[in-house]
């Protein structure tokens, strides 16, 4: 067929950016349209590459925000210092068009049909592929039992908080807020450590499946208490992210 | 410098290795660990990609792009 891409190769595409959705003051979600996409499973992520005017590029990794099935969406959080997040953030418009191959991997990924319980564990803009686990759960109609523990530094941070309070009973989510709480919370106001996790996951005998993504610290924290709590290594799946890249 | 994880050269490893790598497993040749790809522990800004093993972090894959062109170096993890 003419034009196709050869099977297992990357290929950088422009896909268009259809619609932009504000979520914090430094987060907004990106709705793209891409041509050629075939698919993707909750968890995966694209790169993102910009060109200047000179040539030089730069290339940074983002998680699907959205469930397969679904337009793809990317969640970008704004670092101050960083070489792509601000034109995604300020720059970037609707009808603009914007670089990317994908998806990619296969570690860091939840089929409905892999089952649960399901803890899911994330810090900051780590709730990005959560989400996309959340939102394909909904659409295939899974049952599975999900406990989200979700660490923001303040409620304004919080990323997706009309949707996830829209859940109501079927998933539970946790949040805990580390450094500023409005008058009146009742949730949790410390970081996840060890004893916080023994509050929230699934036994250990359970058998959950847990996906953890956030800062690099946050998540060995996490993943370390975990393992310390009784669940097996090959049961905790992490991804890392920083505000260093290539 | 933070590190990250193998998950963040997913687009790399499909760029030298033409397959998705991050679920296959390896065996670090320093320390006899398995692992998946995606356990690495990953240095991205240095002059070139610095993968580590998990467990006793000594070297096991470096990339560097010289004009376009990735030179793998990939000294410490035998796949299989």
């Amino acid at each position: 067929m003419a034009g196709a891409t050869v099977l297992g190769r990357l290929t950088w595409q422009v896909a268009t950016v259809d619609e932009v959705v504000e979520e914090t003051p430094r987060v907004r979600t990106i709705l793209l349209d891409v041509p050629d996409w075939p698919g993707h499973r909750a968890g995966q992520h694209l790169d993102v590459r910009l060109t200047a005017e000179d040539g030089y590029r730069a290339e940074r990794e983002y998680s699907i925000a959205s469930a397969p099935g679904e337009p793809v969406a990317i969640t970008v959080e704004r670092l101050d210092d960083g070489e792509v997040s601000p034109y995604l953030c300020d720059e970037l418009r609707p009808g603009d068009g914007l670089e990317l191959r994908g998806p990619i991997g296969g570690y860091f990924v939840w089929p409905a049909q892999d089952g649960g319980p399901l803890l899911l564990v994330a810090g900051g803009s780590g709730i990005v592929p959560l989400r996309a686990m959340v939102r394909h759960r909904q659409r295939s109609g899974s049952e599975v039992p999900v406990r989200l523990l979700y660490s923001s530094r303040s409620l304004e941070d919080v990323i997706y908080r009309a949707e996830l309070d829209e859940l109501g009973d079927s998933i539970e989510v946790v949040h805990t807020l580390t450094r500023e709480q409005p008058p009146g919370w009742a949730g949790y106001a410390r970081r996840v450590d060890a004893a916080l996790l023994g509050e929230v996951a699934w036994p250990a005998g359970d058998g959950a499946r847990a996906f953890v993504c956030g800062p690099t610290s946050f998540v060995e924290t996490v993943a370390g208490g975990l393992v310390e709590f009784g669940y097996p290594p090959r049961r905790v799946k992490t991804e890392r992210f920083g505000a260093t890249g290539r | 410098m933070e590190a990250l994880d193998g998950n963040a050269i997913g687009g790399l490893l499909i760029e030298v290795f033409g397959a998705e790598m991050t679920t296959t497993r390896g065996t670090c040749v320093h320390c006899g660990a398995e692992m998946q790809m995606a356990e690495l522990i990953v240095y991205l800004p240095a002059p070139g990609t610095v993968a580590r093993c998990p467990t006793c972090k000594d070297v096991v894959m470096v990339v560097v792009d010289k004009r376009g062109i990735k030179c793998v170096d990939f000294r410490g993890l035998a796949m299989f």
